[in-house]
């Protein structure tokens, strides 16, 4: 089968991850490792596992137009609203995983299908990718959703400086997300960090506030999103809930990693990759089985 | 003698607020800010227990929104400052810390878990530009070494913290602990250091004192201690103590123990007493404010609420995971099952 040729920006934790991902598997190849510096960890990992390297950041692809049919952009937001329009221009997709939201808001359980018409997707947050699937089945099971709330923990270790210093838009953009898979009339996200030894897995916890809960239909569409997750997330899993508790109907997701290029415990960082991967593997099946290219 | 002069930072009006699920109203906050402003207590902080944005179902919802509780305080105060307290994580800069800022907040207390210091760079930051005051607050200390407290704080001054006050959230602190973090941290920033006691285990005014002889100049307390769990360290109490040491706190000892006394008429449902639940969430080092969840849930779950408290210490839970109470009651039920098959 003909593989859909990617590039990566982004040499940071998720680009590596990601990376890892690529190679492994079988309807993507990986064409370019693009960051800044060539002596960054995750420049040296991609050399040492012969993949294409440049330190020369979106030039390389508007110098090597090519290399590639779809771009993997996990550098920033700011670096993102540069690129967009550049990848657009030069007829590549984009999976965007900054919180920049230029694209579709895309989570490969609920909406796979819509994100293939659109040639830049955004993968909204990782608490977004481990709760929207939880919100969306409330959405199209309960009536009158008054309000969702997702609280997110994950360990402080995997938790790098740009998360620090961007968790005022990791909000917002999650409540976004949840809002527009949900239907509900008001969201919020909150995310706590926790420092324990051994790291915690990341956890998130979905409240909803509706009318009458049913919660054996809840149920019932839970079990086959969840079983559509654990396809390209093998380590998800509700471990509490669906259940009425305090007037809130409440569920609890644990998201366990690959532990690719990042440990099991970071299962946020895990799910948002798996995710994007999981978009790209559909643009490859959509491609023309006849293609000559090679 | 003492000459040197303390400042008293009071929020019965945040903390208390856990104490009855954060239904403080207009009229209680109007009142209270009143009585402390008369007092001259320097700064009166407003909002939910968890601060500024933190209204949710994961910590109770508060019954009166952050733009109204900060306008009422505003128009209720004249000498006193206003304070909040905000948590990145929950709290934004365009949501809720801009808004706030509008209302005419003076002193911005931006707070995280003790070794998150770096959460708060963007907040402080912002803050500052802005002209306003800003301490920042690392919550659950105990949890870590006076060493690695030090780093955390340096980075709070690093940011722009005018003041960082350490808080002893779970009520663990014995008066040594408090007086070794307060030595090393006033010795080695050129900010302000600052004490929060809680009072599980019956040592509020003792850390609170101790912090103030170790050289700490920005102390908190509530009225009649209210606060979360066993409640904070009490301000009309530490006043006189604090008086008869010889310290200055600017605050009329007659109108403090009015302002407690209005307190506990029109704000509170009962005084906050070390409850024994209380005193097993201070010896696992579990977050005050837990008390309230853990006692339904117990409850919903048969489970006796201070197994729930060891457990959520043991798996070293903090402050604002309220939501795990129910996967470690859930677990600790089935595993009661278990035992009994």
């Amino acid at each position: 089968m003909r593989k859909l040729k990617v590039a990566i920006i982004g040499s940071g934790n998720i680009g590596t991850d990601l990376l890892i991902k690529v190679l492994r598997s079988p309807l993507l190849e990986c064409k370019a490792f693009i960051g800044r510096n060539l002596s960054s960890a995750g420049m040296v990992k991609a050399s040492s596992l012969g993949v294409t390297v440049s330190a020369e950041g979106i030039d390389y692809i508007l110098k090597n137009p090519d290399c590639c049919d779809l771009v993997f952009d996990a550098t920033s937001a700011k670096s993102h609203l540069e690129h967009a329009p550049i990848l657009k221009k030069l007829n590549k997709l984009a999976i965007d995983l900054t919180p920049a939201k230029i694209g579709l808001m895309s989570v490969p359980s609920v909406n796979l299908t819509d994100s293939l018409a659109e040639s830049n997707i955004n993968m909204i947050t990782c608490g977004g990718q481990a709760s929207i699937p939880v919100a969306y089945a409330i959405g199209q099971t309960q009536t009158d959703v008054e309000y969702i709330e997702v609280v997110s923990s994950i360990a402080s270790r995997s938790a790098g400086p740009a998360t620090r210093q961007n968790l005022d838009e990791y909000i917002k953009t999650t409540e976004d997300g949840l809002k527009e898979f949900s239907g509900a009339k008001r969201t919020k996200a909150i995310l706590n960090l926790n420092p324990a030894e051994p790291c915690v897995d990341m956890q998130a916890t979905i409240f909803a506030k509706v009318k009458n809960p049913d919660i054996p239909k809840l149920s019932e569409v839970l079990l086959g999103l969840v079983a559509k997750i654990r396809e390209y997330v093998p380590g998800y899993e509700i471990i509490l809930g669906p259940i009425v508790e305090n007037d809130r109907i409440v569920v609890m997701a644990r998201v366990r990693g690959l532990g690719d290029y990042l440990p099991a415990y970071a299962g946020n960082l895990d799910i948002i990759n798996c995710a994007a991967i999981a978009m790209a593997e559909e643009y490859a099946r959509a491609l023309p089985k006849t293609g000559s290219d090679k | 003698m003492n000459d040197r002069r303390i400042i008293i930072s009071d929020p019965t009006l945040r903390d208390g607020n856990h104490a009855v699920r954060h239904e403080l109203s207009v009229e209680q906050i109007a009142a209270y800010c009143k009585a402390a402003d008369a007092a001259g207590v320097s700064i009166v902080e407003v909002g939910h227990g968890n601060g500024l944005g933190a209204s949710s179902l994961q910590l109770g919802e508060a019954r009166t929104p952050d733009h109204l509780a900060l306008s009422t305080a505003r128009a209720n105060l004249t000498k006193s400052k206003l304070g909040i307290h905000v948590i990145p994580g929950f709290a934004t800069i365009e949501r809720d810390l801009k808004p706030a800022l509008e209302l005419g907040v003076d002193v911005v207390r931006v707070a995280s878990h003790c070794t998150e210091a770096d959460i708060c760079e963007r907040h402080i930051g912002f803050a500052r530009s802005m002209g306003v005051e800003v301490w920042g607050c690392l919550m659950m200390s105990h949890m870590i070494s006076p060493a690695l407290l030090l780093e955390q704080a340096r980075k709070m001054e690093s940011y722009g913290a005018e003041g960082v006050v350490f808080m002893d959230s779970a009520g663990h602190y014995l008066p040594d602990d408090v007086r070794q973090r307060v030595e090393l941290l006033a010795s080695e920033l050129s900010i302000a250091v600052g004490f929060h006691g809680h009072n599980n285990l019956g040592l509020a005014i003792a850390n609170t004192i101790a912090a103030a002889d170790a050289g700490a100049t920005l102390l908190d307390a509530c009225a009649r201690g209210f606060g979360a769990g066993a409640g904070n360290t009490q301000i009309e109490v530490l006043v006189a103590v604090l008086e008869r040491l010889g310290y200055s706190t600017g605050i009329n000892l007659y109108k403090i123990l009015d302002a407690a006394d209005l307190a506990e008429k029109t704000l509170m449902k009962e005084v906050p007493t070390i409850k024994s639940v209380s005193v097993v969430s201070g010896m696992a080092g579990v977050f005050s404010g837990f008390m309230r969840p853990v006692t339904r849930i117990a409850q919903e779950f048969n489970l006796d609420p201070r197994d729930i408290f060891f457990e959520l210490g043991r798996r070293k839970i903090v402050a604002g995971q309220e939501d795990i109470i129910l996967e470690v009651a859930k677990d600790l039920a089935l595993r009661a099952t278990k035992g009994n098959q």
